[in-house]
């Protein structure tokens, strides 16, 4: 492989981000060092292994990936926005179309995704911890480092240009050699190990960690969206896996799993990364329809309609999504029978989230609804989703789909549910349990304009490229001809498009200073109970102590918290003797993220082919995990009068309403 | 196993969850999602099984090669058992006997893969030489790589058992090995049946 271009070259633009780079990892560097906050920061943050800052990391790395994603989805709108452009070269263009992609499906979406997983879940089923703190903080490490590793590309080596599933045989290295594809596979080879792992600990935690008397049936549809999310997680990560080692085979080692050459077959690889990549996109939705039952019951003041038909229906989404993934190359040409079978459970799927839209709809039918921040972003959700699924089911006409297969139609549907389902419910979620993780509430005026600034652009983006679609338009082209006179071809809706990409990166840009905004000015949350929730999450103080429940909650059925304030109020609420006891917790330990680190040097070492290196990392990780198999004091507990203490505190601190007591 | 599994149990209504139970069960989900892992490596085998390019193909396996490698895996899974059940016993010395026989099968295991990979390289029927060479070397490599990370597993329980003794966390451990051995010993009973005797047949 050819390794003299080390250093990125020649472009100004990445001229500027090496700077930018440079001086931010600078201006950081000495902002721990004056103010001596590096031991504060690996006792604190690196080495924690407590859910919730696991979480909150998961959410300030994921703003960060919507923030470079964005970066990159607002520069290809800004080459489209006029024809014959010459902002971006055409290899640049390309660039930056796989690392979007990439970047906004795996360290956008699936991080934003676990930071709810570990703020809330653990909370709402009243359990101190996730089953396994340690592997927790390993698969947070797995992931940034993962994601830093893709991130780094674009400065150091050059980026992948082969889209973000990396179609072979193009992702192979007669087509895409250096070590751009190489960052590919191995940034989201670690993040996925990362992802794997915490799928395994979502479900054990939730069949295992729930507190004694809540039973399955009693558990709020957030955590049920969690377990149908990770156990679709156990079932395809697997084979991301096994298809990113054969073409790291394939390149590595030249094999011909997907060559074109030596009896390879291209078509395999396909198969075989949409067949976790169709139901990747479910996994993403899926805890996004979780917290908008969440927020529907609460804002309604009812509890949530159909409880039953909302589970039901997330599990035979997660279950019919392993059976469609040939939709996504109907054109192959696997034959019409074949066809019509995948494009006949794709519509199937449509059957339960239309149940789970219409559950929402009767919750609030008579509902006392408010119109907060995190409903707001509900009522977007809807019908953008509607939208969204209605040019899905379009799409999933087998006949018809030859016809806008790959053209701007999809980028249009796609980014509808993506941005419309996963986006808009990731940060309905945030809104909902910002107050709960920080005990501040977002401020409102700010988060108005975000979100209306987010609604139109959002729509002035997306609808035009319908039509661009049905034009001939199709995705991933650079550039287009101008046409004279009055028809403009496709240019003025192109320029519309733009238009609202960067209204998008406007109302990203609200959010960001509303969340500084609130950090220091915004409403504190006192009362634990920032919304008048309904689940266990609301019965403990904002921020909750590290031990979560100083007595494990008493739950009598759903909504358990609603229910324990309904008889509170009544008086009839049985108080129990406050007797605590010795909580058992988990250990810090700086293994995680040293484990990671190894895992990032054999990634790189790797990617520039240095096998050296590669190994040297490789042989690190298994130290490291040596290291955490001879380690016996992994636990300590919390004494007594700490926890009593620690009540006090929060007690006088003004949060009026604690479950046990 | 069982017994550590009740003496925790009455803690658990006091919140503290059984540690080494939860550990069994997140393993016992890792092998299923481990299984999935190989059944990828197998689908492309099956596609591509006949990809020879006019080389070498799955007729021309070495038998008694395999068959030897076969004989001694299960052998290896039988003395894990045995190592479980001296465990049970809680006798420690029996325990970390049948562990070092099992490893060192392990490693005789290993040795003859890597003498097979080695006997084929140099005929020519290299990974890079078709596409079915290059799913069986990826299938058969990626247990052979199992099974080497287990012998290491081995070593390193061995270290804690002498150091320890047979303790609740050092008994899961074992369990989980073997386990691990066993699952491995499935595997390979797949890998001998489509790739090595439906191969020659
Ligand atoms: C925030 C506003 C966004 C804008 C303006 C935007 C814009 C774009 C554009 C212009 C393309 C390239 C189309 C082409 O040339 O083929 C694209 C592709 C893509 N976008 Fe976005 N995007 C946005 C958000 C998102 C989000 C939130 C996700 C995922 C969660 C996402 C996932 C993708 C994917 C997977 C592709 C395909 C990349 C490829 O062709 O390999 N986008 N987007
Ligand atoms: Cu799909």
């Amino acid at each position: 492989m050819d390794n003299s271009h080390f250093f990125v070259t020649g472009d100004p633009m990445i001229y500027g981000a090496d700077v930018s780079i440079i001086l931010v990892s600078l201006a950081i560097i000495i902002y721990l060092t004056y103010f001596k906050k590096w031991g504060w920061l690996w006792r604190e943050w690196i080495t924690t292994v407590d859910h919730k800052k696991i979480g909150i990391m998961y959410l300030l790395s994921s703003l960060l990936m919507l923030f470079r994603g964005g970066v990159d989805a607002v520069l290809m709108r800004i080459q489209l926005a006029v024809p014959n452009s010459h902002f971006l070269a055409s290899e640049h263009y390309n660039e930056i179309f796989t690392t979007h992609g990439t970047i906004m499906i795996l360290f956008m979406a699936m991080p934003f995704m676990f930071a709810l997983f570990n703020m809330v879940v653990p909370l709402q089923i009243g359990a101190r911890d996730v089953a396994y703190p340690f592997l927790n903080a390993v698969s947070f490490w797995l992931f940034f480092l993962g994601a830093m590793l893709l991130n780094i590309s674009f400065v150091i080596g050059g980026s992948p240009n082969a889209g973000w599933l990396s179609y072979a045989p193009l992702s192979e290295n007669d087509f895409s050699p250096g070590p751009g594809q190489n960052f590919w596979i191995w940034g989201i080879q670690i993040s996925g190990i990362g992802s794997l792992m915490t799928g395994i600990n979502f479900v054990v935690t939730i069949l295992k960690m729930r507190t004694p008397t809540m039973r399955l049936r009693d558990m709020p549809l957030f955590s049920w969206s969690v377990l149908a999310s990770s156990i679709a997680i156990l079932g395809v990560f697997p084979i991301f896996t096994a298809t990113l080692a054969m073409l790291t085979i394939d390149r590595l080692l030249g094999g011909h799993f997907f060559t074109m050459t030596g009896g390879g077959n291209p078509m395999m690889w396909v198969n075989l990364i949409w067949m976790w990549g169709h139901p990747e996109v479910y996994i993403v939705v899926l805890p996004a329809f979780g917290v908008f039952s969440e927020i529907v019951a609460t804002f309604s003041k009812k509890r949530i309609f159909g409880y039953a038909s909302m589970v039901f229906s997330m599990i035979a989404i997660s279950i019919v999504s392993y059976y469609t993934w040939v939709h996504h190359f109907f054109t192959m040409g696997a034959g019409a029978n074949v066809n019509i079978v995948f494009a006949i459970c794709t519509m199937i799927i449509a059957i339960p989230t239309g149940v789970k839209v219409f559950n929402w709809l009767f919750t609030m039918y008579r509902g006392r609804i408010r119109i907060t921040q995190p409903m707001l972003w509900f009522m977007a959700f809807v019908p953008c989703f509607l939208v969204g699924g209605a040019t899905g089911v379009m799409l999933a006409a087998a006949p018809a789909d030859y016809q806008y297969h790959n053209s701007y139609f999809l980028i249009a549907h796609f980014h509808q549910v993506l941005i419309g389902g996963v986006v808009f419910g990731y940060l309905a979620g945030m809104y909902y349990w910002f107050p709960k993780i920080f005990g501040i509430k977002l401020n409102e005026r700010l988060g108005k304009w975000a979100f209306w600034t987010w609604q139109i652009g959002f729509y002035v983006c997306f609808m035009p490229q319908y039509a661009l679609g049905f034009m001939g338009m199709t995705r991933r082209m650079y550039t287009y001809n101008s046409t004279m006179g009055w028809d403009m071809g496709w240019a003025p809706l192109n320029m519309i498009s733009t238009v609202g990409a960067f209204l998008m990166g406007i109302g990203f840009i609200f959010q960001v200073w509303q969340i500084l905004y609130s950090i220091k000015h915004g409403e504190r949350d006192v009362t634990g109970d920032a919304w008048d929730g309904r689940t266990l999450e609301w019965s403990i103080p904002s921020p909750p102590p590290v031990y979560n429940f100083a007595i494990l909650p008493v739950v009598k059925g759903r909504d358990a918290w609603w229910y324990q304030k309904q008889e509170m109020q009544k008086g009839s609420y049985q108080k129990e003797a406050v007797k605590y006891e010795p909580i058992h917790m988990p250990n810090n330990s700086g293994i995680p993220f040293l484990m990671a680190v190894c895992f990032f040097i054999a990634g790189f070492g790797f990617t520039f082919e240095w096998w050296w290196m590669g190994i040297a990392g490789l042989i690190g990780v298994f130290i490291t995990l040596f290291a955490r198999s001879f380690q016996y004091n992994t636990d300590h507990f919390i004494s007594v009068e700490e926890i009593e203490r620690t009540e006090n505190a929060l007690r006088n601190h003004g949060s009026i309403h604690r479950t046990a007591n | 196993m069982s017994q550590t599994i009740s003496a925790h149990v009455s803690d658990q209504n006091h919140g503290h969850v059984d540690q080494e139970g939860l550990k069994t069960l997140g393993f016992w989900i890792f092998l299923v999602t481990d299984c999935l892992l190989f059944a990828t490596f197998f689908a492309a085998y099956a596609v591509l099984r006949t990809h020879t390019e006019g080389g070498f193909s799955a007729k021309d396996f070495n038998v008694p090669n395999f068959i030897i490698e076969t004989f001694i895996l299960l052998t290896s899974s039988f003395t894990s058992g045995l190592a479980v059940l001296s465990m049970h016993k809680g006798n420690k010395k029996g325990l970390i006997r049948w562990l070092i026989i099992t490893l060192l099968l392990g490693a005789a295991f290993v040795g003859l893969e890597v003498k097979e990979f080695a006997d084929l390289a140099a005929e020519g029927a290299t990974i890079s030489r078709s596409a079915f060479l290059t799913s069986f070397f990826a299938l058969v490599g990626t247990h052979g790589a199992h099974v080497t990370f287990g012998i290491f597993w081995m070593i390193g329980i061995l270290f804690q058992l002498s150091k320890r003794g047979i303790t609740p966390v050092t008994t899961r451990k074992v369990s989980l090995v073997s386990l691990y051995w066993h699952f491995l010993d499935a595997v390979w009973i797949f890998i001998l049946t489509v790739v090595y005797l439906m191969g020659v047949m």
